[in-house]
């Protein structure tokens, strides 16, 4: 079999795609750290259950509970970002609409954690 | 030229399903699904921070049994996200690929799912007094 690739190429080992297994890892090292967050996440919403808007504002003034809320957010859109850009690329299979369904993802993606960070600053900093 | 018949590969839905397929799937599903999810969560997280009537508002939408039902559909598909993510973690190190411990961890992940979205909402109804 004729290997039409330059010896350069393979050691970049970027594939085709010029990006080679970085989709892949990122997405692998943003599912390690959903675990410890999503867990954090679940204590925080079954400990806080039912509870009202004051009790929600002191709880997410605390110095841990912002950093922590704010880095699940930025991680869940991030990992997010990077699955639904599969399930786009596996299903969407005409170019033009493929390319618009991405640029919106990321912008929905982008626009969500804008959105969180925001309010969890406003409540952190007591706005 | 002529036409070569090349053998095709066979499509979906010739195959027998199995926990495998299914767990596979799942995981695509719930993931698309939580991501619907965090529109939730920054809806939330500006209501909180827009201040007390407009945040019991949205209270009235979580506890109406629509929203309990979104949100209960919500926990379980994080938590199958969360068992089948893990599976996979386990399986990008090369393990699990053997036909047994494949469906075997596959059904777990079910399991784990449905046990710990049942745990979740007990412990949370515990909390809010209503149990």
């Amino acid at each position: 079999m004729t290997d039409f690739n330059t010896p350069l190429s393979k050691v970049r080992g970027l594939g085709s795609a010029k990006d080679g297994t970085h989709h892949w890892w990122v997405q692998r090292v943003t599912a390690v750290a959903n675990i410890p967050l999503v867990l954090f996440m679940v204590i925080s919403f079954v400990g806080n259950a039912g509870k009202g808007h004051a009790d929600w504002v002191s709880w997410l003034q605390q110095p841990v509970v912002a950093v922590l809320t704010i880095l699940f957010v930025l991680n869940v859109t991030y990992h997010m970002r990077l699955g639904l850009q599969v399930v786009i690329e596996d299903y969407v299979h005409s170019h033009g609409l493929k390319v618009v369904s991405l640029i919106l993802i990321t912008f929905a993606c982008v626009l969500i954690a804008a959105l969180s960070v925001f309010s969890v600053l406003r409540i952190a900093f007591g706005g | 030229m002529a036409q070569v018949k090349r053998p095709l590969s066979p499509h979906l839905q010739v195959y027998r399903w199995g926990a495998h397929m299914a767990v596979s799937i799942i995981n695509r599903m719930t993931g698309v699904a939580l991501a619907v999810g965090t529109i939730l969560l920054a809806w939330w997280l500006v209501a909180i921070a827009t201040g007390y009537e407009y945040f019991n508002t949205i209270q009235g939408y979580a506890d109406s049994i629509l929203g309990r039902l979104v949100l209960f559909g919500l926990t379980y598909a994080l938590m199958q996200h969360l068992a089948g993510g893990i599976r996979h973690l386990f399986m990008d190190t090369g393990k699990m690929y053997d036909l047994k411990s494949n469906t075997l961890s596959a059904k777990l992940t079910f399991v784990f799912a449905i046990v710990t979205t049942l745990a979740i909402w007990f412990a949370a109804y515990k909390v809010m007094g209503r149990l």
